[in-house]
């Protein structure tokens, strides 16, 4: 299978360059930021306050990881769900945020707002965080300590294993995947 | 009157959270194989590799399957025969819960309440339902339940002249909008009949029976395949990169009802479908 070597932070011209159902191989610095570090994260931008770590031309990745088991750098690590997120995601697009890996819907506020920002939104498989683990090299804590589980950790991954759900030419891959293969409606 | 200590109710407990979490169901895996042989969609086929692969990886070293080793759901069938003794049962089946957490590296994902939301620490409590049954043993059926595919579900009481086609409209539509959400492909759990938190409970525990396992009754039985086939028609397919394996399965469970009710629930779980019983 082919798949396009990506590297982290993003710039506008490899962005301009994926379409929805690309197969990418991520490489270079992922944050997580699950629905608590979100919550920090639109409150210090509310407040004017300087972030804790920079989001320009960042990916972040919706998840937060089982701890460690002795000898491990990190437990199993999934994608968690992006609807939870919308509300907060326009706010951090603004800061230069320039993709996401997760899985689920958008709303489609929040894919118009990517398509303004020229920002894209990728998707790991689900349910399968002991094999992702195995693509993260390296962990440092990036900001909210004092959230536990919950805080940003700053991995630096290799070849993580990801599709292009929502591109900037307005390609969805959740839609386009059901009109392709439907066979029936519920309705 | 037989009687079993609560400290072998922990440790059975315990062990059923750490399987469960570790090692995909066996019939799911089977399941599983199936259905990467026969997707059509390239996508779909990929998300399914990856399932497979993360099973075997997560069984051989000992790791938790999903990020989201879930708030843990116990399903206890307590003979009337038996008595517990050396503590009650609730503490010992919520002390369980708490040595797999801590014992095996589970993330800890219950908050103490629904608006406060502060972390216990400990996944505890557990959400547990209680039967009182036949004889002298204790069935217990674990299944740590993730959210995603909890967070659209769906619980309703429809006008008894919607009947099965309203069923099933209400069915498809549950898993039309959840779409993507739940990590597809998915088990879907219907209970109908009973009242309200009775089609809720039959729904999940529809979700404990074996993949192809069919329901003992020939006329539910081919509702549930009738289901599973307009599910997986549309389209929605693995992680909802489109393709026809939306649903593994379809399991229905029925109750007598009231003449002037029909209450419908259906419970989804995800991809990462994880529950184990032992009997004490």
């Amino acid at each position: 299978m082919y798949k396009k070597q990506i590297n982290t932070p993003l710039t506008d011209e490899v962005i301009a360059d994926l379409h929805v159902g690309d197969h990418v191989s991520l490489n270079g610095k992922l944050y997580t930021v699950g629905d608590a570090a979100h919550k920090s994260l639109v409150q210090y931008i509310g407040q004017g306050k300087q972030l804790p770590f920079s989001l320009a031309n960042q990916v972040i990745y919706y998840a937060v990881a089982t701890p460690p088991p002795p000898g491990r750098i990190v437990g199993s690590v999934g994608p968690t769900t992006a609807t939870r997120m919308d509300c907060y995601t326009p706010t951090l697009l603004a800061q230069g945020l320039k993709g996401v890996v997760a899985k689920g819907y958008r709303s489609a506020e929040v894919t118009q707002a990517m398509r303004e920002h020229r920002a894209v939104y990728f998707g790991a498989v689900c349910g399968v965080a002991a094999l992702l683990s195995r693509y993260i090299k390296s962990v440092r804590l990036a900001a909210f300590p004092g959230l536990g589980a919950e805080a940003v950790y700053e991995y630096t991954v290799a070849d993580f294993p990801v599709v292009v759900i929502n591109d900037i030419h307005g390609g969805d891959l959740h839609l386009e995947g059901r009109r392709v293969y439907a066979l029936n409606q519920a309705t | 009157m037989r009687s079993v200590e609560a400290a072998a109710i922990t440790e059975v407990v315990a062990r059923l959270c750490e399987e469960a979490s570790f090692v995909l169901e066996e019939s799911v895996h089977s399941a599983f194989q199936k259905a990467y042989a026969a997707e059509i969609s390239p996508l779909g086929k990929d998300a399914l590799a990856q399932i497979l692969a993360n099973a075997a990886l997560a069984a051989e070293n000992k790791l938790p399957i999903c990020q989201d080793t879930g708030i843990m759901l116990v399903l206890v069938d307590l003979g009337q025969e038996v008595h517990v003794s050396g503590g009650s049962l609730y503490a010992a089946i919520n002390q369980g819960v708490r040595d797999a957490s801590r014992r095996s590296y589970l993330r800890k994902s219950i908050v103490n309440d629904p608006i406060e939301r502060t972390n216990t620490k400990d996944n505890t409590p557990a959400v547990i339902h209680c039967r009182i049954v036949d004889g002298d043993r204790i069935k217990i059926s674990l299944m740590p339940k993730s959210a995603g595919s909890e967070n659209v579900s769906t619980v309703k009481v429809l006008n008894t002249a919607d009947g099965w086609e309203g069923i099933k409209r209400f069915v498809l539509e549950t898993v039309d909008q959840a779409g993507p959400n739940p990590c597809p492909p998915v088990i879907v759990g219907v209970g109908m009949g009973g009242t309200m938190e009775k089609a809720a409970l039959l729904a999940k525990e529809a979700l404990f029976r074996p993949v192809e396992q069919k329901h003992p009754l020939e006329t539910i039985a081919y509702l549930e395949s009738e289901l599973l086939d307009a599910i997986n028609g549309l389209g929605i397919g693995p992680m909802g990169r489109g393709g026809r394996t939306t649903a593994l399965a379809v399991h229905v469970e029925v109750f007598p009802t009231h003449m002037s009710s029909l209450p419908v629930a259906v419970n989804l779980l995800c991809c990462a479908a994880r529950y184990k019983t032992m009997e004490i």
